[in-house]
């Protein structure tokens, strides 16, 4: 069994951040994993993403033309990685940051408004954390129980206290993506 | 033992801290940088040398100078800073002292960028520095198996008094994976017959690569062709997988050898009965072994991000016994999985005669795109 | 019919020609993007731009050759001095002139630097020091000040292990090959008006054949310092400064001489 996940979006909206969330956890639960980022300059002022593999057995290539779970933070990389997504994967949009609909309609997808959410749970930088936990809701990979063990254990002492934001986030997101996903046809 | 998930550059580091590095120098480059910073952290906390140079040329004489002490001591750069430091892998290949070198190779040639590449196979394993001399080169495929090689190759470049070094790519370097540390070993200067530490209590050494007497020179010459023999003899290494009812192979090492990992996966859920040759000792090239395997399959695929240059190590091996394919991405591009199982449908529905030129078709078709 | 609200007479500053219509890839903040505007308006001043030949350098000014609009080759790390000899000794009627950070300079170009300037080549170069190794993600450079945190001295810059900072200005000034060797600022705007005019009789010196010329910038890094655009413009004033004082430090009798 093998899944990937790939996060695009601007430098500064947890891209790499999240990609690492889901990696501990797998690595928690006893599964292979790979986490993979696009590096460099390009990472300044531009566009980040990353690519999480999991899997049971040795991993092979880092990087998958065609992932099966995609989360996009902006615009762009919306209009570049739509047409990636491996046919009745899954798409989270952040609605906040990009204004328009997917045209895919052989992938199940949800846009929601990443930032909105996250400001209600008290820190807008959550907005990563929230398309994750809406993520896990079209696709259970890992369980959000699994996210948030990881949370636990990996996070610095001194950004321990905001794990229970950070779980309401993935909640909240979760929450929305189930009730409004437009499912592949 | 517990899994810890380490960005490669920085498990590397440590690893070679826990092997017992005694001395690091080097130099920022991209996409390897972290590596220095983490030692720039560690060592000075450990009591260990390690110094940020003022450029390449002065990172390996150093390495050179400290080698010369018997001390463990190692160097890691990216491609351009590999190709400064070739005068100084001379003279230590020369004076027979031991380096571990470790290289995350990115795209080139010049300045190129910092995308994953593996343009740099022939300069480490055919030369690259002037004279003759056989530094030993590994390149492992996932951060684990670099970590686990990174005691081995201390060993081995003090028992062949020899460079070993370790030939990654910038992916390898910026990915993370869960990783078993070994514990900390101590660190021991061994005590050798050859080392300077000061003439206290015996004969004084002198280290040199300088060799006026021509005859001399020569036997110099024959000594370190002597130690590769018995490296080429014992330290092979390669994985092989799903080879056992193969009737084709893809031949690839390091990262497009882990690619092509999850193609042979792909073209056996198609039914294709393909397996994967990956070589971990590049230098020395497992000939035989690639020679065996060419006799018990129809077809080979090798793949490379370069363009060609392990090719030729199989071509030597293989002797036009069987035909070859080459595929290979170039200038920091990495290849998907998918590139090479389409190579893999191609080369079964028309394989060709064993005296193709596998380069030849494979620019054609490139630029064909 | 697209209405106007530039009006032609009332324009007071716009892109000089010397610089290309190119949206810069540098962080926002950075004085790169000074430097750069500097050394084109002098250029253009003095009806250089066709006959002046740049050597862009390995650092974040690699892509020099992106906006100031003259020839351009790119050198190796290092290496613009050397290169900038090869050409301007084919083309001695040509203006040369080498853009470099502290890294490419002082660390491993310092050789060529130093020779370049022994030689008395008659090129021009403009140095920014911004006390760290910007492109490669903020490392100790030749220029980081005692106790200056960055990534490869994260407990800030040790004397005792990691040496000190070298004064490039004060040490070129003892060459009998240079011509012009001077240390400005790119702080404030007063600041930076001086370090225009440096430039200006910097490339004057290289046209009289006066020998080699060399203008240190106090540049800013806000990226590699972890500060906000402003704030780097005052930590310069505040911690720069005082290491690496602004001034002339060497202006030969002929260059002195000179009137523009
Ligand atoms: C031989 C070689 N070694 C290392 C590098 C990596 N490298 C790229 S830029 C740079 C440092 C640049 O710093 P600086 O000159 O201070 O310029 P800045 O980026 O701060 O403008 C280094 C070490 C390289 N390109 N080539």
């Amino acid at each position: 069994m093998q899944t990937e996940i790939f996060i695009a979006g601007f430098g500064g909206q947890g891209v790499m951040f999240a990609g690492q969330m889901f990696s501990y956890a797998a690595m928690d639960i006893g599964k292979e994993v790979t986490w993979i980022p696009s590096y460099g300059p390009e990472m300044r002022g531009g566009t980040a993403n990353c690519t999480i593999v999991i899997a049971d057995e040795e991993i092979g290539s880092p990087l998958v033309l065609n992932p099966p779970a995609v989360i996009v933070m902006n615009l762009p990389s919306l209009d570049k990685y739509e047409s990636a997504v491996k046919p009745g994967g899954v798409l989270v949009v952040n609605a906040s940051m990009i204004d328009r609909e997917v045209k895919r309609t052989d992938i199940t997808w949800v846009s929601l408004p990443c930032n909105e959410i996250a400001e209600e749970v008290g820190d807008r930088r959550m907005a990563n954390v929230v398309a994750a936990g809406a993520l896990l809701a079209l696709m259970p990979i890992l369980t959000l129980e699994d996210i948030e063990a990881a949370l636990k254990a990996h996070m610095p002492k001194r950004h321990q206290h905001l794990l229970p934001k950070n779980v309401e986030a993935l909640k909240r997101g979760a929450e929305y993506a189930k009730e409004h996903a437009i499912k592949a046809k | 033992m517990k899994r810890e998930l380490w960005k490669g550059n920085e498990a590397i580091a440590e690893a070679a801290v826990r092997a017992g590095v005694e001395a690091y120098f080097g130099y920022p480059i991209t996409p390897q940088s972290e590596l220095l910073e983490y030692m720039s952290r560690r060592l000075p906390e450990l009591g260990r040398a390690f110094v940020q140079a003022e450029s390449e040329p002065a990172v390996i004489n150093m390495v050179y100078g400290a080698a010369c002490t018997g001390a463990r001591v190692m160097t890691s750069s990216s491609s351009p800073g590999i190709s400064l430091m070739q005068e100084g892998l001379s003279y230590i290949a020369g004076t027979e002292v031991p380096m571990v070198l470790v290289n995350v190779m990115r795209g080139g040639p010049g300045l190129g960028n910092i995308a994953p590449s593996q343009g740099d196979y022939s300069q480490i394993t055919k030369g690259g520095g002037h004279g003759d001399y056989f530094p030993i080169v590994l390149a492992p495929a996932s951060i684990q198996e670099t970590v686990d090689l990174m005691p081995v190759a201390f060993d081995l470049a003090h028992k062949y008094r020899s460079i070993c070094c370790i030939l990654i790519d910038g992916s390898i370097g910026q990915m993370m994976e869960p990783v078993k540390m070994p514990d900390m070993m101590p660190v021991e200067r061994k005590v050798y017959d050859w080392a300077v530490s000061g003439a206290i209590g015996r004969e004084r050494h002198v280290l040199s690569s300088i060799y006026l007497d021509v005859p001399t020179e020569e036997k110099i010459n024959l000594r370190i062709l002597g130690r590769w023999k018995e490296v080429q003899e014992n330290e092979i290494r390669y994985r092989e997988y799903y080879l056992e009812d193969a009737e084709t192979a893809i031949i690839g090492f390091g990262t497009a050898g882990r690619i092509a990992l999850s193609a042979v996966r792909a073209a056996r859920a198609m039914g294709i009965k393909v397996g994967l040759f990956r070589p971990i000792s590049v230098n020395p090239f497992p000939y035989k072994r690639v020679e065996e395997l060419s006799e018990r399959v129809k077809s080979l695929l090798v793949v490379e991000m370069n363009a060609g240059q392990m090719l030729r190590d199989v071509q030597t091996a293989v002797r036009q016994r069987i035909p070859i394919r080459f595929y290979g991405r170039l200038g920091g591009v990495m290849p998907f999985p998918d590139e090479f199982v389409n190579e893999l449908q191609d080369l079964l529905k028309n394989p060709g005669k064993p005296e193709d030129d596998p380069v030849d078709l494979w620019y054609r078709r490139m630029m064909a795109r | 019919m697209a209405t106007t609200i530039v009006n032609p007479e009332n324009l007071v500053y716009s892109r000089p020609k010397g610089l290309t219509d190119m949206p810069s890839h540098y962080c926002p903040g950075c004085t790169h993007g000074t430097a750069h505007r500097l050394v084109a308006e002098v250029l253009e001043e003095m009806n250089l731009l066709d006959k002046a030949i740049g050597i862009a350098p390995v650092g974040c000014s690699v892509f020099a050759y992106n906006y100031i609009n003259t020839d351009f080759v790119q050198a190796a790390h290092g290496r613009a001095p050397a290169m900038a000899t090869g050409i301007k000794r084919v083309l001695p009627d040509r203006v040369v002139f080498t853009y470099q950070g502290d890294g490419d300079l002082v660390s491993i170009g310092m050789a060529e630097t130093v020779h370049a300037a022994a030689r008395g080549e008659n090129i021009t170069i403009i140095f920014i020091n911004n006390a760290i190794y910007g492109m490669t993600g903020g490392q100790m450079a030749p220029t980081t000040m005692p106790g200056m945190k960055t990534s490869s001295s994260v407990n800030g810059r040790d004397v005792e292990t990691q040496g000190y900072p070298i004064r490039m200005a004060e040490l070129l000034a003892t060459l009998d090959g240079a011509g012009y060797v001077v240390r400005r600022s790119l702080h404030d705007p007063a600041s930076i008006r001086k370090a225009k005019k440096a430039i200006r009789i910097a490339f004057e010196t290289q046209v009289h054949g006066l020998g080699f010329s060399i203008v240190e910038l106090l540049s800013t890094c806000n990226t590699g310092w972890g500060l906000t655009p402003v704030d780097s413009l005052s930590w310069l004033e505040e911690h720069m400064i005082p290491v690496f004082p602004v001034g002339d430090y060497k202006v030969s009798p002929e260059v002195a001489a000179l009137k523009i």
